[in-house]
């Protein structure tokens, strides 16, 4: 069965920063963002808001750098997942990553990233945008097939022609 | 945990810093936020200081569940001796600056004397740090806030600032945090701007340990769902708060030409639905609302600026701003009788900037323009500006000219409703709709004698997040209002679903009182009680999301009784700095013409209302009896021994 995936949909995000919190609640037991998984990053002076968390890459970058092979691919619960008793702290993962999604905690000395809350993401649990989702990859493109089909429906409802600059 | 912030007091004069805990018996007794502020304010600030002067203090603080799972603990509360009214002066913002400050390990920072220069506190992480402002002085409410984050190198640091008009003593000014918090109503930026302070910005990485993690996020989902569910918030949610005006002015309950009439015509350009187009279209595809820390409620909306002449004269044509909110609808079109959205949105964007309080502004202008009207202020002592109501362009010049303090009439205005009424003179300040030296939002009450009393009795002047019931309006079956209003507390006298009614209003009051107060030492938003929607979460609700996240056991009746303590320290601040119950500047009561003007406009419930004057009395007699007052609104031995305060002035500042 094909694995669910945290999906961002940014333009929904209201930036309220809720999936941080939970984040940090659900696995620290503490309000903390700095200890959140995922992170909202903000250009306040235009309005807009855009969640960064782990993609769970398919080839992942961070798996593959790991010297001492701490980080696997857990195909149960669709993630990759870094083992701490073999983590030796040394960060390769966190410079690798093209997503700045992993991350080190500075006290405790280890990585962090997001686990998917064992199959229930706290961030989309809260999220009542849905600016995260967490859905199939093929969900995700049929939303997204649907989505712009909707905009060129309505856009032809109002007689724009639309320009296919390129194509 | 979060009972392990620290309260920071910082002397600007001498540049010393002390860090405090706040004790267990503090904290049950004024909880956190506006509660334990309005003590620290009594202690921290020189009887009968001017409120210009090093001895004020201002005092910025988050509520004891400020970035905890609490639906959206994001508020901020500043207080302040009041430049304008020199009594208590309080507001409190949404955002992200409390949950900030609390991740940087402080609840409360408590700031006194004058420094030489500007300068900004730095709060990070457990400490706390005087840093020049010079690069930072001058600047406007935003571009302070990206230079600051420039200057330390982080761009999440949030900052509660003192804007432009805050730095030219306007009395009125507001503290700002972000594109539009505005923590309005206190003359806070005032104060900072008198003590030389630009911001004070924070950044942390600290814990906030949840007493019941599992259990706070479990019931947070559901306080979450409690208060989603209402529909006043899910309108809220897509119009923001102009939604209000669309039931209230199309009712007669909106002041316009300052206090001549109490409706709007001929506006449908600052309709809710209107704003709500334009927003759309000004931000294009990726539009969406926005909010506060962890709110799901997001009342915000988002616009740029049309280009308009008016926009073009001042420069401003495609500015992004956030709002605006109906106080803004009220302060720019209904007081100056002006109806065009680009007014409505350069005004609302231009007190964002400048930092000013959109209330005070709009109905500083409104007065002017009557006072105009009526050959008080002719167009010698304008520079030549048509004062006339409904004169867009003059209202955004005044806006500009009262903020700087470049004209005449802009500084007198700049000084407030009624020192400007001393400097006017003739009858000018028979025409200013102010209580407690205080001018009332765009809302008119004069049909709502409920809403009236809340007004003359707000501890902080004329305001309606103080004690506001605003569900009175509702026509509720008294059942509900009895379910509501005898709850944490027991109520058995007379209540009644008639909003221009006198009867069982003062208890309204008196419950309202509280539960603000609560949500104010809590941090949390009015949105989420019993404010607009009968619905949301009270007492009972907080009970245990109080213990969930900070682990402290406090009963319904226990809350209520704390906020009722806080609310007699704001009160016993009032009377220390001179409040008199008649007195018609710094008194319990209305501004005259609540009694003998009648409303011209508006429903058959509303048009040809005024406030029965000695109904009104009875009310308050009644409201202070409620609250252990004695005839003159001063609590009684008894009262306070109550609560625990006979050694208020007495005893060393416990913080």
């Amino acid at each position: 069965m094909e694995a669910k995936a945290i999906v961002v949909n940014h333009e929904k995000c209201t930036g309220c920063r809720r999936c941080e919190l939970v984040c940090s609640v659900f696995h620290d037991g503490v309000s903390n963002p700095s200890k959140s998984r995922i992170k909202v990053e903000k250009w306040e002076w235009e309005g807009l808001y855009i969640p960064m968390t782990c993609r769970q890459c398919v080839d992942a970058p961070c798996l593959n750098v790991c010297p001492v092979k701490a980080i696997y691919r857990d195909e149960a619960e669709g993630r990759v997942h870094v083992d701490h008793d073999i983590c030796i702290g040394c960060r390769s993962c966190v410079a690798v990553c093209p997503f700045g999604a992993m991350n080190f905690n500075p006290v405790e000395k280890k990585v962090f990233k997001c686990d998917l809350c064992h199959g229930d993401p706290q961030c989309v649990r809260f999220c009542d945008m849905k600016a995260v989702d967490f859905i199939t990859p093929s969900r995700e493109s049929l939303n997204k097939k649907r989505d712009a089909a909707l905009k060129i429906s309505e856009a032809r409802k109002l007689g724009a022609t639309i320009q296919y600059e390129g194509l | 945990m979060s009972l392990d912030r620290k309260v920071a007091i910082v002397d600007l004069t001498t540049g010393k810093i002390d860090i405090k805990p706040i004790p267990l018996e503090v904290r049950k007794q004024f909880l956190g936020g506006r509660g334990l502020a309005a003590y620290l304010l009594y202690k921290h600030s020189k009887p009968g200081c001017d409120p210009l002067s090093p001895d004020n203090a201002v005092i910025f603080s988050a509520g004891i569940l400020g970035g905890m799972c609490a639906s959206a603990g994001a508020r901020t509360d500043v207080m302040t001796k009041n430049p304008l009214t020199g009594l208590l002066g309080s507001g409190n913002f949404g955002g992200f600056f409390a949950p900030e400050l609390r991740w940087a390990g402080f609840d409360h920072i408590v700031v006194k004397g004058k420094a030489a220069k500007p300068v900004y506190i730095f709060v990070h992480d457990g400490e706390v740090e005087i840093k020049d402002a010079k690069n930072l002085w001058g600047k406007s409410v935003t571009e302070a806030q990206w230079a600051v984050r420039e200057e330390l190198g982080d761009p999440d640091v949030k900052c509660a600032v003192c804007g432009p008009a805050g730095e030219n003593l306007v009395r009125y000014a507001n503290v700002m945090s972000g594109i539009k918090n505005a923590n309005g109503r206190s003359g806070g930026g005032c104060t900072m701007g008198s003590k030389n302070l630009k911001m004070i910005a924070a950044r942390g990485t600290m814990d906030i340990k949840i007493a019941h993690p599992m259990e706070a996020l479990e019931f947070d989902k559901r306080y979450i769902e409690q208060i989603t569910s209402a529909k006043v918030n899910q309108t809220m949610g897509t119009l923001g708060t102009p939604f209000i005006w669309g039931a209230t002015n199309s009712w007669g309950g909106v002041r316009t030409n300052n206090f001549e009439y109490n409706q709007l015509t001929y506006c449908d350009e600052i309709e809710p639905e209107n704003i709500d187009e334009w927003s759309k279209k000004s931000i294009g595809s990726e539009y969406n609302m926005t909010g506060c820390f962890g709110c799901q409620v997001h009342c915000r909306a988002k616009y740029k600026i049309p280009d308009t002449p008016l926009a073009r004269k001042w420069g401003v044509v495609g500015n992004y701003d956030e709002g605006p909110e109906y106080t803004s609808q009220g302060a720019f079109c209904g007081e100056p009788g002006c109806t065009h959205l680009d007014t409505l949105l350069i005004g609302n964007h231009l007190v964002d900037q400048y930092g000013v309080d959109n209330l005070e502004i709009g109905s500083t202008i409104s007065w002017a323009m009557e006072l105009y009207e009526h050959g008080i202020l002719t167009s010698k002592d304008t520079d030549g500006i048509d004062l006339r109501f409904g004169n867009d362009d003059a209202v955004i010049e005044m806006v500009h000219h009262i903020c700087k303090r470049d004209t005449k009439l802009g500084d007198i205005l700049a000084e407030g409703g009624i020192k400007a009424s001393e400097k006017i003179g003739k009858d000018s300040f028979k025409y200013l709709i102010h209580m407690k030296g205080m001018q009332n939002l765009h809302s008119d009450e004069r049909a709502t004698p409920a809403l009236a009393l809340n007004l003359a009795l707000a501890s902080r002047g004329s305001d309606h997040l103080r004690s506001r019931p605003a569900i009175d309006l509702y026509h509720l079956p008294v059942p509900v209002m009895r379910a509501i209003y005898s709850s944490p507390v027991a109520y058995d006298g007379p209540l009644s679903s008639d909003h221009t009614e006198y009867i069982g209003k003062p208890w309204q009051v008196v419950w309202h009182e509280n539960c603000y107060m609560a949500v104010d030492m809590l941090g949390t938003c009015k949105y989420h009680t019993t404010f607009l929607g009968a619905t949301l979460p009270n007492f009972e609700d907080w009970s245990k999301v109080l213990y969930y996240n900070v682990g402290l056991e406090l009963s319904p009746k226990d809350i209520w009784d704390i906020a009722e303590r806080g609310n007699m320290v704001e009160r016993l601040f009032n009377i220390r700095e001179g409040m008199k119950k008649d007195d018609p500047y710094k008194g319990e009561i209305l501004a005259e013409r609540y009694f003998t003007e009648p409303c011209k406009r508006g429903a058959p419930d509303v048009i040809g209302k005024t406030i029965d004057k000695n109904k009104f009395l009875e009310m308050r007699a009644l409201f202070y009896k409620y609250k252990g007052l004695d005839e003159n609104g001063v609590p009684t031995p008894e009262s306070v021994k109550k609560y625990g305060l006979e050694n208020l002035d007495k005893e060393p500042s416990r913080i």
